[in-house]
C-alpha cells in the first residue's frame, strides 16, 4: 500500500506499560489494516495487533540511547509504547501511521477488506439478524394511536433519519412537515419507544427553531398528537437535556426550547447534559489520569473529580430515569431532544428504554436498542468516533458514555441484564474497529448509497455466534430482576457510580480482579448442562439394564468413559502465581534482589525504601555515617552462622550494649 | 439488677422507629440493662433489638412535647426514635447514655449473656497455640515454645506462650524484653514453609538518642537467619517519625549493628489519624445532599483508601521479602501492636492458603491480634459518631478487615469465607454478646476470667447452621501465593461496611442467592450422577461376574 513506507522494522522494544524494565524485543509490521508486532522469544512469539482504525494519537518522543520511542494511544484505551533502534525507521513508522490511522474514503476501512470466510447468504442472513421493523411489532405497533410513516421515503423530509419512522395517527402529512421545517436539521418529532403497557411513549427531535418568539402551528399540532397518543394522560414532558445556558443560547442563533405558553399541556424540563466538547475534554483528563505512572490514591480520586467524568455519566442516568419514572410511574409521554437530537438524546432515550424494558437487556435486544437509538436515526459514527479523517472537534465519547452507563446499571442489577461486561466492551472495540458495517458513516442514507450491507458484515451476526462468550451467569428469564422496570433510588446516591477499571485500563490485566466469577460461573453452568445428559443418559442404561436383568439376559454392556468435563479453574494460575503490578508507587515488584538498588525502577523496594531507610543518606547522619554500603561491612560477609556473629565480643561497642 | 438506678424509665408506649430501608414502625420501648428494644404492639414481634454497647452516640432534639432521639450505632447505622413526652425521651437518653459507656467491663453483656445453642467445640480452646505451633514443628526444628511470660511479666501484652528462635533462652529474652518496647521481644508471627523464611514481630528497640545495643537482641534477630542468608527489618514508620522516636527512649535497628539485616521504612498511620479518616469517610457516605464532584472529593479527603493502599502495599512487600527474596523479616512499628499485626496477618492471607480458609484466618485472628496483643478494648471502644475523642481508639482493625475484603473482592475464588464473614467480626469487634473481643490482651482477659464467664466468639460461629452463612460458594482451594493490585483504580469503597445502611443491597443480595443456587445445583447434579455411576457399575460387574460385587 502506498502509505507505507517501511512494511518492517526488526529489533523493536515493546515496552511492559506497568513495569519499564520488562520489555519485548521483536519485528514490527505495517500492514493495509494492522501493525502487529511479533516478539522475537521463540517459545511464544506472541503477537500483538492493532488495527489503524483503532489509533487515536501517535507520539514521537524524544530519542534515547536505546533507541527512538514512539507511543500509540488506541481509542480502545489500550496504549503501546515502541522503542524503534533507528531514528530513522521510527520516522517512517510514525509518518506512515499518521496517514492509515486516518483514512480519507470509506474504502480504505477495514471493513472493506475483513473477510471472515462466510458465503454470501450467510452475510445477508447476518444482515438480517437485527431487524426494527419487528422491533417495533413488538413494541405492539402500529396500533390505534400510532402509524408506520413514510413521509420520510426517499429521506425526502430529513436525511439523517431513517425512512421508516412511527408517528402518532393524528399527525398528518402536514403536520409532520410543517413541524420538520420548524426543527434543526428537520428532525421532527419521532416514536423511539412505546410503553405498551400504559400507552406513554418516548419520542425523540431535535430542539425547535423557536429563537426569541417563533411559532409554529404545525409543531405545536404535532406536540398536541403526541399527547393524544396517549389517551391516559393530559399533558406530555417536554425533556431538553441541554443545560439552561445551553439551551437559551441557542435562541440567538434562532434555535431554542419550546415555549410552554404556546404549547397547550406540556410540561418543559431541562436536564442539564453538556455537549461534546465538554465529554471530550472530560475523557482525556480521565484517560490522563489512567495513564499515572504511579498515582497515590489522592492523585487518582482528585483526577478523576476533576476529569468531571462520573458527573457526567451520572447526568446521563439522571436524564433517563426522569423519562423512565415519567413514563412507566405517570404514565406520561415524554419527548426528548437536544440541539441536533442524535447524541444526548439518543444517550436519553436509550437509557430510559434499558430501564423500562427488560428485553433491552438481554443480548438480542441490546443490539436492537443500538441500532434503533443509534445507527436508525443518525448518530453520526463518523464524525464522533473518527473512522474517516475529519474535524477533531466532532469527536465525541457519546456512545462510550452510553455503555458505560449499561455498566453502571449492571453493576446496580447484577442479574438483570442476559450479558456481560465483555459484550459491551467488545461492542465499544468494535465502534472504532471498523471490522464490521454496522457503525459506518453519519446516518441510514450514507449506509444505503455506500450499500454497506453487500460489502461489509453485520457486528450483530458475529456477536450472536459468540454468544456463549457473552452471557451473564446470574441471569434467568424468570427471575424479578429481568421483570419489568429496573427501580433506581431517587436519593443522588452518588457512590453508586464507579470508574470503570475493567473498561479504562482493560489492558492493564494486573488491575483486574485475578479470577473471574463470570467465567466461573459459567463453566459451572457448562458443567451442569453436561451433567444433565450424563444424568439422563446413566438414568436410561440403568433402566436398561435393569430391565434386562429381570430378564435373565446376560447382556454386555460397554462401560462407556464417563465423559466428565475436566473441570473448571477458577485461578489464572499464571497471573495469581506472580506478583501483580503493584502500580501506584510500585509497578511490580523487582524480582532481583533488593540490595541492587537500581535507581530506574521506581518499585518497592529502591529509593523512597531502601535508601531513604539508610538514614544516613539523610541529612543527620551522626553515628551511623558510613554504613550506607551493607553489604561490604557485613562482618562474615554472611558466610558464618549468624549466631556465631553476634557472640563475638565486640569490645569497642561494649559502651553502648545495654546491661540488662 | 444493678442496672436498675441507670433506668429511669424502663418502657415507653406509642415509640416510633425510623431505620434505613423499612416504613417507620410504632410500638413500645423497652430498656434492659443491655438491649434496647422496640416491639410493635400488633403482634408481639420486637422490631430492634439492639446492644447498648453498639450505640457510639446519640442527639436529641424536641419540637413541641415530641422528642426524638436519634441513635448514631458503632456499625454505623442510623436509627430514629420518636418518643411522646418529654421526660420520658429525657430519661431515655440519659440511660441509654449510661448504659452504652459502662465503665467496668464485667458489667458488658458477654458477662450474662446465656447462649441460646448448643456448643459444638468451645471456641476457648479451638486455636491454642501449641496446637498452632505443632503445624511447624514437623517443618522446622529451629524453633521452640517459651513460656518465659507465663505469668505476663516479661511482656504484659504478649500471651504465655511464644515461638522463640531455639537457640536461645529465657534468660535472654528477658533481656531482650527490656530492650523493646512494651517488652515485645521478637517473636515468631509465621513460618513460611515453603523456604523456611518467617516473619516475626516486636516493639520497637529503645536505642533512644545515644543509641543503646542490646547484645542478646542482635544475637536473638539473628538468630532467625539461616546461613549466609539476609533478612529485611520493615519499620512501618516513616523513617522522620522512627528518628523522632528516639527522643522518646524509642528508636530503631541501626544497621550496623545489624549487620545482616536492611532496615525498609514504610508509613503507616497510626491512631486519631485513622479515627478521623473514619469519621470522614462515614460522614460523606451518609451526605447525600452533595453532587458528584463532592462525593469524590469527600471520598479523597478521608485518605481512608490511601490508608488501604499504604497497607495492604507494605503487606505484599512483606510477603514478597519472604517468598521472592528468600529473605527472613522482622516487623515492626512503636508498640507493635497495631500496623505490625495489619502487616504481619495480610502478609499470611497473601501467603498462606490456609489462611483464606475461615477456620484459618480464625486462628489468625486469634493469633496475630487477639493473643498478639491487640488492644480491641481501647481502639474498638467508640466508632465513627463519637465526639469524646480519645486517643487511642482508632480503626484499626476495622482497616485489616477492609484489605482482606480488598484481596476477596481481586480473588474471589480463593477465599473459603465470603464478606458476611468479615463484616460479622467487624461488628463484633465493636459490640458483642460474646467475650472474645473483650480486653486489651491475654493478660486482661485472663484476669477478666472470660473463658469461664463468658462464651467465645468462635463457639458461635463454628457451627454448621453458621458456618454455611459465612462460606463462600465460589470457593476453590487456591494454594498459590495471592498478589494483590494495590493500584488506586483496583482499590474500592467496601460498600458491604460503609454503604450498608445508605442503600438497599437487595438487588446484591439476590446475586448471591442465584451464585449460591447455580453452585448447589452442580453440588446436587454431580452427587446424583455419582450415585447412579456407582449403580451402573455394580450391576454391570455383576453381569460380568455373573455374581454381586463384594465391594458396592
Amino acid at each position: 500500500m502506498e502509505h507505507i513506507r517501511t512494511p518492517k522494522v526488526e529489533n523493536v522494544r515493546l515496552v511492559d506499560r506497568v513495569s519499564s524494565k520488562k520489555s519485548a524485543l521483536g519485528t514490527l509490521y505495517l500492514t493495509a489494516t494492522h501493525v502487529i508486532f511479533v516478539e522475537n522469544a521463540p517459545d511464544t512469539r506472541k503477537e500483538t495487533w492493532i488495527l489503524h482504525s483503532q489509533i487515536s494519537t501517535i507520539e514521537k518522543q524524544a530519542t534515547t540511547a536505546t533507541g527512538c520511542p514512539l507511543l500509540i494511544r488506541c481509542k480502545n484505551f489500550q496504549i503501546i509504547q515502541l522503542i524503534i533502534p533507528q531514528e530513522r525507521d521510527c520516522h517512517d513508522v510514525y509518518v506512515s501511521l499518521i496517514r492509515l490511522a486516518k483514512p480519507v474514503k470509506y474504502e480504505e476501512l477495514y471493513c472493506f477488506s475483513f473477510n471472515p470466510k462466510l458465503d454470501k447468504e450467510e452475510r445477508e442472513q447476518g444482515w438480517m439478524l437485527i431487524d426494527l421493523s419487528d422491533e417495533y411489532k413488538r413494541m405492539g405497533l402500529p396500533n390505534n394511536f400510532w402509524q408506520l410513516s413514510d413521509v420520510n421515503r426517499d429521506y425526502r423530509v430529513c436525511d439523517s433519519y431513517p425512512t421508516e419512522l412511527y408517528v402518532p395517527k393524528s399527525a398528518t402529512a402536514h403536520i409532520i412537515v410543517g413541524s420538520s421545517k420548524f426543527r434543526s436539521r428537520r428532525r421532527f418529532p419521532a416514536l423511539s419507544y412505546y410503553h405498551k403497557d400504559n400507552h406513554a411513549s418516548i419520542c425523540r427531535s431535535s430542539q425547535p427553531l423557536s429563537g426569541f418568539s417563533a411559532r409554529c402551528l404545525e409543531d405545536e399540532q404535532m406536540l398536541q398528537a403526541i399527547r393524544k397518543a396517549n389517551p391516559r394522560s393530559d399533558f406530555i414532558y417536554v425533556v431538553d437535556t441541554r443545560p439552561k445556558l445551553n439551551a437559551m443560547a441557542n435562541r440567538a442563533a434562532g434555535k431554542g426550547y419550546e415555549n410552554e405558553d404556546n404549547y397547550s399541556n406540556i410540561k418543559f424540563q431541562f436536564i442539564g447534559i453538556e455537549n461534546i466538547h465538554v465529554m471530550r475534554n472530560s475523557l482525556q483528563k480521565m484517560l490522563e489520569v489512567c495513564e499515572l505512572k504511579s498515582p497515590s490514591m489522592s492523585d487518582f480520586l482528585w483526577g478523576l473529580e476533576n476529569s468531571g467524568w462520573l458527573r457526567h455519566i451520572k447526568a446521563i442516568m439522571d436524564a433517563g430515569i426522569f423519562i423512565a419514572k415519567a413514563v412507566s410511574e405517570e404514565g406520561a409521554s415524554v419527548l426528548v431532544h437536544c440541539s441536533d437530537g442524535w447524541d444526548r438524546t439518543a444517550q436519553v432515550c436509550s437509557v430510559a428504554s434499558l430501564l423500562l424494558d427488560p428485553h433491552y437487556r438481554t443480548l438480542k435486544g441490546f443490539m436492537v436498542l443500538i441500532e434503533k437509538d443509534w445507527i436508525s436515526f443518525g448518530h453520526k459514527f463518523n464524525h464522533r468516533y473518527g473512522n474517516l479523517d475529519g474535524d477533531p472537534k466532532e469527536i465525541s465519547p457519546v456512545i462510550d458514555q452510553f455503555i458505560e452507563c449499561v455498566w453502571q446499571l449492571m453493576e446496580q442489577f447484577p442479574c438483570a441484564f442476559e450479558f456481560n461486561e465483555r459484550f459491551l466492551i467488545h461492542i465499544q472495540h468494535h465502534i472504532y474497529s471498523c471490522q464490521f458495517g454496522n457503525f459506518l458513516c453519519n446516518s441510514q442514507k450514507e449506509r444505503g448509497e455506500l450499500k454497506i450491507q453487500e460489502r461489509t458484515y453485520s457486528l450483530w451476526a458475529h456477536l450472536w455466534k459468540n454468544r456463549a462468550d457473552y452471557l451473564n451467569p446470574l441471569f434467568r428469564a424468570d427471575h424479578s430482576q429481568t421483570q419489568g422496570s429496573l427501580h433506581l433510588p431517587t436519593t443522588p446516591c452518588n457512590f453508586m457510580y464507579k470508574f470503570w477499571s475493567g473498561m479504562y485500563n482493560r489492558f492493564e490485566k494486573g488491575m483486574q480482579p485475578r479470577q473471574s466469577v463470570t467465567d466461573y460461573l459459567m463453566a459451572v453452568k457448562e458443567e451442569s448442562q453436561q451433567l444433565e445428559e450424563e444424568l439422563e443418559a446413566l438414568e436410561e442404561r440403568l433402566e436398561k439394564i435393569q430391565k434386562v436383568q429381570l430378564n435373565c439376559t446376560k447382556v454386555k454392556s460397554k462401560q462407556s468413559e464417563s465423559s466428565r468435563p475436566s473441570g473448571f479453574s477458577t485461578s489464572d494460575n499464571s497471573t495469581a502465581n506472580t506478583p501483580q503490578d503493584y502500580s501506584g508507587n510500585l509497578k511490580s515488584f523487582p524480582s532481583r534482589s533488593p540490595s541492587q538498588g537500581d535507581e530506574d525502577s521506581a518499585l518497592i523496594l529502591t529509593q523512597d525504601n531502601l535508601k531513604s531507610s539508610d538514614p544516613d543518606l539523610s541529612a543527620n547522619s551522626d553515628q551511623e555515617s558510613g554504613v550506607e554500603d551493607l553489604s561490604c561491612r557485613s562482618p562474615s560477609g554472611g558466610e558464618h552462622a549468624p549466631s556465631e556473629d553476634s557472640g563475638k565480643d565486640r569490645d569497642s561497642d561494649e559502651a553502648v550494649f545495654l546491661t540488662a | 439488677m444493678e442496672f436498675a438506678e441507670l433506668i429511669k424509665t424502663p418502657r415507653v408506649d406509642n415509640v416510633v422507629l425510623h431505620r434505613p430501608f423499612y416504613p417507620a414502625v410504632e410500638g413500645t420501648l423497652c430498656l434492659t440493662g443491655h438491649h434496647l428494644i422496640l416491639s410493635s404492639r400488633q403482634d408481639n414481634t420486637e422490631e430492634l433489638w439492639l446492644l447498648h454497647s453498639n450505640i457510639d452516640a446519640i442527639d436529641k432534639r424536641f419540637v413541641g412535647s415530641l422528642g426524638t432521639i436519634i441513635i448514631k450505632c458503632k456499625d454505623f447505622r442510623i436509627i430514629q426514635l420518636d418518643i411522646p413526652g418529654m421526660e420520658e425521651c429525657l430519661n431515655i437518653a440519659s440511660s441509654i447514655e449510661a448504659l452504652s459507656t459502662l465503665d467496668s467491663i464485667t458489667l458488658m453483656y458477654p458477662f450474662f449473656y446465656r447462649p441460646m445453642f448448643e456448643v459444638i467445640e468451645d471456641g476457648w480452646h479451638s486455636f491454642l497455640p501449641e496446637q498452632e505451633f505443632e503445624l511447624y514443628s514437623s517443618a522446622t526444628s529451629e524453633w521452640r515454645l517459651s513460656y518465659v511470660n507465663k505469668e505476663f511479666a516479661v511482656c504484659p501484652s504478649y500471651p504465655p506462650i511464644v515461638i522463640v528462635p531455639k537457640s536461645i533462652d529465657d534468660e535472654a529474652l528477658r533481656k531482650v524484653a527490656t530492650f523493646r518496647h512494651g517488652g515485645r521481644f521478637p517473636v515468631l508471627s509465621y513460618y513460611y514453609k515453603k523456604n523456611g523464611m518467617v516473619i516475626m514481630r516486636s516493639g520497637q528497640p529503645l536505642t533512644g538518642t545515644n543509641g543503646r545495643r542490646c547484645k542478646e537482641d542482635e544475637k536473638l534477630i539473628n538468630a532467625t537467619l539461616r546461613a549466609g542468608k539476609r533478612g529485611y527489618i520493615i519499620d512501618t514508620r516513616s523513617l522522620n517519625v522512627a528518628q523522632q522516636a528516639r527522643a522518646r527512649g524509642g528508636g530503631f535497628e541501626q544497621e550496623a549493628h545489624y549487620p545482616q539485616w536492611r532496615r525498609i521504612h514504610k508509613s503507616i498511620e497510626r491512631y486519631h489519624v485513622l479515627q478521623e479518616s473514619l469519621i470522614k469517610l462515614v460522614e460523606a457516605c451518609n451526605d447525600q445532599t452533595h453532587n458528584m464532584d463532592r462525593w469524590l472529593s469527600k471520598l479523597e479527603a478521608s485518605n481512608w483508601l490511601t490508608h488501604i493502599k499504604e497497607i495492604l502495599t507494605t503487606a505484599c512487600l512483606a510477603a514478597q521479602c519472604i517468598d521472592r527474596e528468600g529473605a527472613s523479616i522482622l516487623i515492626h512499628g512503636t508498640e507493635g501492636t497495631d500496623s505490625t499485626l495489619q502487616v504481619t496477618s495480610l502478609a499470611q492471607i497473601i501467603l498462606d492458603p490456609r489462611s483464606r480458609t475461615i477456620r484459618g484466618f480464625e486462628a489468625l485472628v486469634e493469633r496475630e491480634w487477639l493473643q498478639a496483643g491487640h488492644p480491641f478494648q481501647q481502639r474498638c471502644a467508640q466508632s465513627a459518631y463519637c465526639s469524646s475523642k480519645q486517643k487511642w481508639e482508632a480503626p484499626v482493625f476495622l482497616l485489616f478487615l477492609d484489605c482482606v475484603w480488598q484481596i476477596l473482592r481481586q480473588f474471589p475464588c480463593s477465599f473459603e469465607f465470603n464478606e458476611h464473614f468479615l463484616v460479622m467480626l467487624f461488628e463484633h469487634a465493636y459490640a458483642s454478646q460474646f467475650g472474645t473481643f473483650l480486653g486489651n490482651n491475654e493478660s486482661e482477659r485472663c484476669k477478666l476470667k472470660l473463658q469461664q464467664k463468658t462464651m467465645s466468639l468462635w463457639s458461635w460461629v463454628n457451627r454448621p447452621s453458621k458456618l454455611c452463612q459465612f462460606t463462600n460458594p465460589l470457593f476453590e482451594a487456591n494454594n498459590l501465593v495471592i498478589w494483590p493490585s494495590v493500584a488506586p483504580q483496583s482499590l474500592q469503597l467496601w460498600e458491604g461496611i460503609f454503604l450498608r445502611w445508605n442503600r438497599s443491597s437487595k438487588y446484591q443480595d439476590e446475586a448471591y442467592e442465584e451464585v449460591v443456587n447455580i453452585i448447589e445445583y452442580n453440588k446436587e447434579l454431580q452427587a446424583k450422577v455419582n450415585i447412579l455411576r456407582r449403580q451402573l457399575a455394580e450391576l454391570e460387574t455383576e453381569d460380568s461376574c455373573g455374581r454381586p460385587s463384594e465391594h458396592p
